[in-house]
Parts: structure tokens; sequence; C-alpha cells
């Protein structure tokens, strides 16, 4: 394992003091319990934004703490949830008495940290609302397992939501906003490698040079498929048909393309990939009107992408546009 | 067979040492088909309860326990953490102010243990996790101590069952956590929160029985 660090066990915390000593005119780290706010919170009277989940799938989510968008991120370990009193924690730190919004990507240890900290907030009289994202098509079989993940969608329901919050949205609609997007929101992965986790030294999993895994989580999860390498074109297809017929996108749609890199892709390939998805929306005669490129929601260094591609109206377009300012999103100001 | 606070906090200092023994073992099972994180999220945890055993000696069993739970709550994450953590504190709440258990309050204190596991997670038997390995194991004891059943091969029996439970999970389908979006692939692999389940239970008898020797 050749990394960038300089123990397993340091990176989490390492990171968060790289994050505080860059950034410190857009954020604040607070350590044990561990989270990241912004610099000017609380920020009176708006609804705050509270984040969080395992650590490798920066920016995901600390470098989303900012004006705009989140008030606050919880990081966990690598690849694991963070604890309820991160959570808790944060969610006093950024109070601003107008209530707190929970985004939770749906995993199974995420929502179950979540929901124990927002039992402990609502003891406490902190009223939070929350929101579980789960967009990931790959997985079919919801019924039979933990459900969709939550993924792609997830760093557009906290730009919109954020943007809504800002705009001095009160919490049910600021939490409206959110289910709406990651309604309207769908995604798939691949993978062409997989990723190391620090602490454990090996690759996650097995693929093979001429092999990739169509469907793939962001911790390396499997995915629908494993199959024979192909060019770009073929592997926009594969990502592209799923999220369409899921939705259903139809002809006219106006939509939001995002396409993601998942750590270990170049800019160049995520272009080709754009490339290949515009073209294809074009076919079936629907629109992209706003499109998001690059390393957003990713997993430590896997080469890969994921498409995601989100319905929008006028209400989704106008906070898609409204500023923000953080450390990886940054528009308008 | 009396359960006293003593023994306790000698069973958490085993289940601490095995757990850093078992650490990458466990790891492994979930690497299969999980995260790659149960032995080294659990190591953390009782880490973290072995930093706090000093302060519990002389306290009731019902405050040791809850205060595992809370601190296996704040350390752990993942789903392991919330499940173990509710599992101390609803012990916790059914041992409240005991310094001594008896058989049958023990086999109360973990079937409260159980139905938070299963609370929190949402989880029944079949569905490859920690609840094949605890459900038989304190199902088995209930039987044993409601049919006056020495408590002693009650317990021998129920972490037999335990066992059983966990190597059951191998070609289980998981519907649960994460190893269920590998579908028909989490087939073959045994449950890592049944295993560590299994360690658990295993540690309990072997300091009832004197057998604590790490």
């Amino acid at each position: 394992m050749k990394k960038l660090i300089n123990a397993p066990e340091n990176v989490v915390r390492e990171a968060l003091a790289g994050m505080a000593a860059a950034h410190p005119d857009l954020l604040r780290v607070h350590v044990d319990p561990d989270y990241i706010v912004r610099a000017d919170a609380p920020v009176r009277g708006k609804v705050a934004l509270v984040s969080g989940g395992g650590s490798g799938h920066e920016p995901l989510h600390g470098g989303f703490v900012g004006k705009g968008m989140l008030d606050a991120a919880c990081p966990g370990a690598i690849f694991t949830s963070p604890v309820p009193d991160q959570m808790l924690a944060a969610a006093r730190a950024v109070h601003g008495d107008a209530g707190i919004l929970f985004i939770v990507k749906n995993y199974t240890g995420d929502v179950m940290n979540f929901e124990l900290a927002a039992e402990l907030a609502a003891a406490e009289g902190l009223p939070v609302a929350s929101v579980v994202t789960n967009d990931d098509v790959a997985v079919r079989d919801s019924l039979y397992t933990a459900g969709r993940r939550g993924v792609g969608v997830t760093v557009l329901v906290e730009k919109i939501a954020g943007a809504a919050a800002e705009a001095g949205a009160d919490l049910a609609t600021c939490q409206r906003i959110a289910a709406k997007v990651n309604a309207q929101g769908r995604s798939m992965g691949m993978a062409l490698t997989s990723c190391t986790v620090p602490h454990v030294g090996r690759p996650t999993f097995d693929l093979p040079d001429d092999q990739m895994e169509i469907g793939i989580g962001i911790h390396g999860e499997a995915g629908r498929t494993r199959q024979q390498f192909a060019s770009a074109a073929a592997i926009a297809e594969l990502l592209a048909r799923p999220i369409l017929e899921d939705l259903p996108f139809r002809r006219g749609d106006q939509v939001l393309a995002f396409v993601n890199g998942m750590g270990g892709t170049p800019l160049i390939e995520l272009y080709v990939m754009y490339h290949e998805l515009s073209k294809l929306l074009a076919g079936e005669g629907i629109t992209i009107s706003r499109s998001l490129v690059g390393n957003y929601i990713t997993s430590l260094e896997m080469a890969g992408c994921s498409f995601t591609l989100l319905k929008l109206d006028d209400e989704l377009t106008r906070l898609w546009d409204a500023p923000v300012l953080t450390p990886a999103l940054r528009r308008g100001m | 067979m009396q359960i006293e606070s003593d023994c306790v906090l000698k069973f958490l200092e085993v289940v601490a040492a095995r757990i850093k023994e078992q650490r990458d073992y466990l790891t492994e099972l979930d690497a299969a088909i999980g995260d790659a994180d149960h032995g080294v999220n659990l190591d953390r945890g009782f880490s973290a309860v072995m930093s706090k055993l000093p302060t519990l000696t002389g306290r009731d069993i019902g405050s040791i326990l809850r205060t595992v739970g809370t601190t296996l709550v704040s350390t752990v994450g993942g789903a392991s953490g919330p499940l173990y953590g509710t599992a101390f504190i609803r012990a916790g709440a059914a041992t409240a102010d005991r310094f001594q258990l008896s058989s049958y309050e023990l086999a109360h204190a973990l079937e409260a243990a159980l139905q938070g596991v299963e609370a929190r997670g949402k989880a029944t038997r079949g569905e490859k996790t920690m609840v094949d390995a605890i459900a038989p194991f304190v199902e088995t004891m209930k039987e044993g101590i409601e049919a006056d059943e020495d408590p002693l091969i009650a317990l021998r029996k129920a972490v037999a069952a335990c066992e059983e439970g966990m190597r059951a999970t191998i070609p289980m389908r998981a519907t649960r956590g994460r190893a269920s979006y590998l579908g028909e692939r989490s087939i073959g692999h045994q449950d890592s929160g049944a295993t560590s389940a299994c360690l658990m239970a295993r540690a309990l008898l072997d300091v009832v029985e004197g057998r604590d020797a790490g």
C-alpha cells in the first residue's frame, strides 16, 4: 500500500487539521467529538443543515460546509458511520433557533447513528427533521436488501436544500425540498479498480485488469454485474439506461446531469463520459439544462465514475443557481 | 449460579482482550461481504470500555452495563455501535441497582438485550445478522432456566446454540446491512456480527466457569 499518510489511524484527524488550516475563512474544525462547522455558525434564524458519514468520500461532506450548503459535517472513520455524539454536538453548535435538518445517506450504520442522534437531540428540545437519500438504482431488490444506497444525489440535496435554508426557508420547507431532490434524482456508478482502506492495507475487492464492476457502491460494495471492460460509449449506456428507465425520465424533461469521479479517474476521462452522456440524452429528447462534472462523492482512490440525473423544475433550478461558497463547490460568491 | 458485579467486570475484560486478539479475523469476515471494519471498530469500542473500567468498580450491574452501552454508541460507529450499544443499555436498564443477578435475572437481562438489537436493527432471524446468533442464545438460556435446568448447563447449551446459529449464517443470503447488496453472492460467508456475538457469549460462559484466562 502506497499512500500519502503518516499512520492509518491518524488519517481522518490529520485531514481535518489540514482542512482547518487550509480554509479558516470558510470553516472551523472541532475535535473529539469530530465535526466541521461553517465559520459563522450558528447563523441566527436559519435552518441548519447537518450531514455526515464515513470518511473516504471527500470532498463529501466536509468540503461542502459553508454559505449556501451545509452548516456542519460529521466525519466518521473511513467508510464507517460517525457516532451520535458527533451529530448531537454539531447540532448544538449550529442551531440558529430555526431547527436542524439531518441529511443521511441510506446505509444501515448511518441511519441508525443519525436516528440515535435525532432521539438525543429531541430529548434536549432541539427540533430535528431528517431526510435519507437513496438514489442508487444499481440496488434492484430493495425489499430484500437494506434498500437503495445514498450516492450522488446527496451532493445535489446538500446544495439545493442549503440554498433554500440560506434564503430563509423554514425547516418543513427545507425538508420537503431535500426530499423532492432525492425523489427526482437517480444514480448509478461503476468501478475500473478497487480502493484500499488505509487500516486494511489491501484492496477491498479483486477486479482483474480486463473486468469492470457495473453498479458499484461508494464503499466498494458489489454492483449488478461484473463484465468485460468496454468503451466509454458502452459504459455510458450501461449507467444511463437503468437511470432513465427507473424514474422514468421522459422526452422533454429538463435535467441536471452530474458526472462524478470515484477518486482515481482523471477529469479528462470524466469529460469523455460527459460527452457520451450528453449525446445519449440528446438522442432521448432530454435537455441538460444544468451540469456538474468532477470528483464530489468519491471512494478513496477507486477509478471509475457515476452518473446522477436530477429532473429539474423552476424551484430546483433557481436553488441550484443560488450562490454557494464552500471549499469544494463555489459559485457566485 | 450468581452473577456479581465483579463477574461482569471480568466478562468485559475478557471480551475486550478476545476482540483485540480476533480483530483481524472479524475484519476479514467483514471484508468478504461487508466493509472490512468490524474488528477494528469493536476493538476501538472495547478499548474505550477498558479505559472506563476503573471508574466502574463497585458500581451496580445496571450502571456498569449502561456505561458500556453508551461508550460503545459513542466510539464504535457503523451499525455495530448502535446495535451492541442498545443491547448493553437495555440489559443495563433490566439490571438497574442490582449488585448480583440470579440466573433468572440474567436470562431476563439477555432477553432485554436481544429485544434492543431487534428494535434498533429491525432484523429477524434468518437475515444473516447478529440476531441469528443472539436469538438462539437468549432463547435457549431462557427455556433452560424456565424448565428449572441447572443454570450452568443451560448457559452451556445456550452458547452451543449461539455457535450453531453463527455457523448457520454461512449458507444464508443477507437481507439486512451492507452484505445484502451482494444478494446471492453473500451466501457461503459467515456473518461477522454473529461471530462477535458468539465471542461475547463464549466469554460469559468462560468467566462463569472460571476459565477466563483471555
